[in-house]
């Protein structure tokens, strides 16, 4: 149906590239907030921040379990032989070797923080239950020892120790 | 430049399954081989720009859906929670507000585009049903999308159009409690109206389906109203011409839209709908969306509740009868002249009716809607039957090829000129009488820093403003949809994440239970609101002499007042829209010690110039030096009443300055692209003439 010059077909084809090429980016950058609105609102960030925990109601031998941002975190004050049973241990023996005093504070060693979400899919694992006393997870039968360290089962590592710092010697400030 | 589909693929995957499933031939042939006729004007690229619509409200409202809550006492805080917290929430939301007037802006361009040029007619006869039916389906859409902020228009609106069922007789009371699943609009309507308005989008989307499947059937019909004789010389592959003129006009109607979704989000809005629904007080005055009024218009008209009721559906329902009720043969109105004249006619009588059903049903109102009602039928009923009889038909061109030959390109031009003037009084009219304010005198026009395209905060005003809430407003005022964190937010009073803790720290915030089941008081974090100064509305009204301070969180948008003509439409194009400041700053001002003579305060209220009936129950707020400025600012209650109304307006619309930083960029981008998709077309149809 054309007959235009070569001159011609060039310029229309310079034009046809361009309003792709402008259209694409329209397209691109319209994408981009029916993505991004996805992500967590301000007011859910703002939920998030650093929560304080008192240690002091917590006993011996005792764990407990707080929420921090949506995720349960056990604090767990350890029994002299709890701690023994962590360090005492050949870290070459370890799926992921970590020692407990890089997992605890110094000079709070009793304490031990960590996020209760097991490395493998995601259950909570049972505290004070499996062969290391430590925890145990129902889902696939992950066992970590008393220092949250993963020894056998599917899970792929530790569990996970929060930022958290002390304020004192019986709070402890998460996030 | 073929005729239908003569899809012969080459690639080997393609093949593979358009043997087993012959989709790539039927896009083909519907959107790439399908012969449109030549002489397409603009008004053919509405079918295309609704497509657009459908999507992109589809799509918001999935998104919206995502964060929304469809429960009685969190759906107009999820709402807020989207505009201010979600990331591009506001967007968002403006984005599928505004969409579903853009929609019906189009839908109406494109019926009164069936209307002029008998689209209607054999063989369309089911494309136009399809049509009506969708159209029905959009109203019922939109209602109950309208519904689902739970703002005071929201629930009124609810109420009194699920009422309308109880004009059924012997049934009808039955069918509203089926509708409400209560004996009231409450939650259980709300839950049913957003399962409901999710569903019915996806209806629309099958409906249309059928009515493009229809089209492809009949074919386009074209403003000769003459059919295809020659699909060599009378039409043109929908690929790329149809295409790339679609998509120009889809640009340009995508800038009209981001007017108002960057600039005036709230033109097309009801002041009413930024306070939460209250079962217990109808607002002053009740109006829908401004797209049903000439509907509301029609069932005002009769003075009988069932009579109301029907008129208003057969006014809808009459449409579909359409084809049957126009004999003419002659299709295109262009060589119908009497049909022509009486098309405008009725344009004029829809715009009317439009414009009255935002009036008080009252006096030459009620009158002047019964005349246009009576038109509004007559003209289906008596005087296109008269007209299709009597009517002498100019000679219609011989083919569209001819038609082509013989552009009058500049009536066209004309003709869009005055419809697009004519659309616009329309809409804007009918939005602007929509929301009628009560008597009392207008509020003078202020400056303000946010006022025009470009305006932004004062940030020291900001925080003078805030200054004013926290010693004398927040006394009585809660402002809860606040958190102390926002004040540090970009485009607020500009404070940082360590001044806003630290005034939050000034606060007592009550929190718990704590681990012994007791409620106990700390000091404010970042992510706390501002706490309310009552515990509970009743508590509030105790203290009050009656009266409850409303929330103020939104108070800048939530108040209004009438523009009147033709300012409105100035308005619309000076993007002025600070009705809410001019009235908040007005009514801090406008206390008067002694009442004028004759004016009966009753006990415990006070004289305000600009509170609708004058009487209110607050006391004067505001005098001249109680609040200290460190800034060197007058200490007079003109300052503080701009102040806090400044602040106020932050605290309504927080993200107004990304809002309009994001519009100057997409409004430029738009035109850049209108502009090579311009460029473009003329060079793709260059080929076809
Ligand atoms: S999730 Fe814990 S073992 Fe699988």
């Amino acid at each position: 149906m054309t007959t235009s010059s070569a001159g011609h077909a060039t310029r229309r084809d310079f034009l046809y590239v361009a309003t792709g090429s402008v259209a694409a980016v329209g397209a691109a950058a319209a994408a981009w907030p029916l993505i991004y609105q996805m992500n967590p609102d301000a007011s859910t960030i703002a939920a998030g921040a650093p929560i304080e925990v008192d240690l002091a109601p917590i006993t011996d031998g005792q764990a407990i379990k707080v929420f921090w941002r949506g995720k349960p975190i056990y604090i767990s004050n350890r029994t002299k032989k709890e701690v023994d049973d962590a360090r005492n241990v050949q870290l070459s023996s370890l799926p992921d070797p970590q020692t407990d005093q890089q997992r605890t504070k110094d000079g709070h060693e009793k304490w031990l923080v960590v996020i209760g979400i097991c490395t493998h899919l995601g259950c909570v694992p049972i505290a004070h239950e499996g062969s290391y006393n430590g925890f145990f997870c129902p889902c696939h039968g992950s066992v970590y020892d008393t220092s949250g360290r993963i020894r056998s089962g599917p899970a792929p590592t530790n569990l996970p120790v929060p930022p958290y710092e002390f304020v004192s010697d019986t709070k402890i400030k998460i996030g | 430049m073929s005729g239908h589909s003569t899809f012969e693929p080459t690639n080997p995957v393609i093949k593979w399954i358009e043997r087993r499933l012959p989709i790539f031939g039927l896009v083909h042939s519907s959107f790439v081989a399908y012969p449109t006729p030549r002489n397409l004007n603009y008004w053919w690229t509405f079918g295309g720009i609704l497509s657009l619509m459908l999507g992109v409200q589809i799509i918001t409202g999935v998104i919206l859906a995502m964060h929304y809550t469809p429960h009685v006492d969190f759906a107009f805080k999820s709402v807020e929670g989207i505009v201010r917290d979600v990331n591009y929430g506001w967007l968002l939301r403006y984005l599928h507000a505004n969409g579903a007037s853009m929609f019906f802006i189009a839908v109406y361009i494109h019926m009164f585009r069936g209307l002029y040029y008998g689209s209607y007619k054999e063989p369309r006869e089911v494309l136009w049903i399809l049509g009506v039916i969708i159209y029905l389906l959009m109203m019922a859409t939109g209602f109950m999308g309208y519904v689902l902020p739970w703002g005071q228009m929201s629930f009124w609106g609810a109420t009194v159009i699920t009422n309308l069922f109880s004009a059924i007789p012997y049934v009808g009371e039955s069918i509203v409690t089926l509708l409400w699943g209560g004996y009231s609009v409450d939650n259980p309507t709300l839950n049913r109206f957003f399962s409901l308005h999710y569903l019915m989008p996806f209806m629309i989307a099958g409906v249309v389906v059928l009515h493009v499947w229809a089209l492809h059937v009949a074919g386009q019909n074209n403003p000769a109203g003459v059919e295809v004789k020659n699909a060599e010389k009378d039409t043109v592959p929908f690929t790329p011409y149809a295409t790339i003129k679609d998509g120009f006009a889809m640009v340009c109607f995508m800038l009209f839209y981001a007017w108002f979704v960057f600039y005036m989000p709230n033109f097309l809005n009801h002041a009413d709908n930024y306070i939460p629904a209250n079962p217990g007080v109808t607002p002053a005055h009740i109006v829908p969306e401004w797209y049903y009024l000439p509907f509301y218009a029609i069932l005002r008209a009769i003075p009988n509740k069932l009579g109301g009721v029907v008129a208003m559906f057969s006014a809808i329902i009459v449409l579909a009868f359409l084809p049957w009720l126009d004999s003419a043969k002659t299709r295109s109105s262009r060589y119908r002249p009497l049909a022509k004249q009486f098309f405008w006619i009725f344009v004029l009588v829809c715009i009317l009716l439009g414009w009255l059903g935002g009036k008080p049903a009252e006096g030459i109102y009620v009158i002047a809607a019964r005349v246009a009602t009576f038109y509004y039928f007559a003209h289906f009923l008596i005087v296109l039957p008269i007209l299709s009889r009597i009517e002498k038909p100019r000679a219609v061109p011989n083919s569209i090829a001819d038609d082509v030959l013989a552009k009058n390109g500049k009536k066209a031009m004309a003709s869009i000129a005055v419809m697009l003037a004519v659309a616009g009084a329309l809409f804007a009219g009918s939005v602007q009488d929509a929301r009628a304010a009560e008597g009392g005198p207008v509020p003078p026009s202020e400056k303000w820093s946010f006022a025009g395209p470009f305006g932004k905060f004062n940030q020291p005003q900001l925080q003078r403003g805030l200054k004013i809430y926290k010693e004398v407003c927040s006394a009585c005022h809660s402002l809860s949809y606040i958190a102390f964190r926002n004040l540090a937010d970009q485009g607020g009073p500009g404070y940082n994440a360590a001044q806003a803790a630290a005034f939050a720290e000034e606060y007592k915030v009550k929190d718990g239970p704590n681990d012994a089941g007791d409620m106990f008081e700390r000091n404010g974090r970042p992510a706390d609101r501002f706490p309310s100064p009552f515990p509970n509305e009743n508590a509030a009204r105790s203290a009050n002499g009656g009266a409850y301070p409303p929330d103020l969180s939104l108070m800048a948008k939530a108040r209004s007042y009438d523009r009147g003509f033709p300012q409105f439409l100035i308005d619309l194009v000076t993007q002025f829209q600070e009705q809410g400041p001019n009235y908040v700053s007005a009514l801090l001002q406008g206390y008067q010690d002694e009442p004028p003579k004759g004016f009966d305060l009753p006990p415990g209220s006070y004289y305000n110039t600009y509170f609708p009936g004058h009487s209110i129950k607050m006391p004067k707020p505001l005098s001249d030096g109680q609040v200290t400025y460190d800034d060197g600012s007058p200490q007079t209650v003109a300052q503080y009443s701009k102040d806090v109304t400044a602040f106020l307006m932050w605290t309504a619309e927080p993200h107004m300055e990304a809002r309009k930083r994001l519009g100057f960029q997409v409004m430029l981008f738009l035109a850049i692209f209108a502009g090579l998709m311009y460029f473009t077309k003329k060079k793709v149809w260059a080929n076809a003439h």
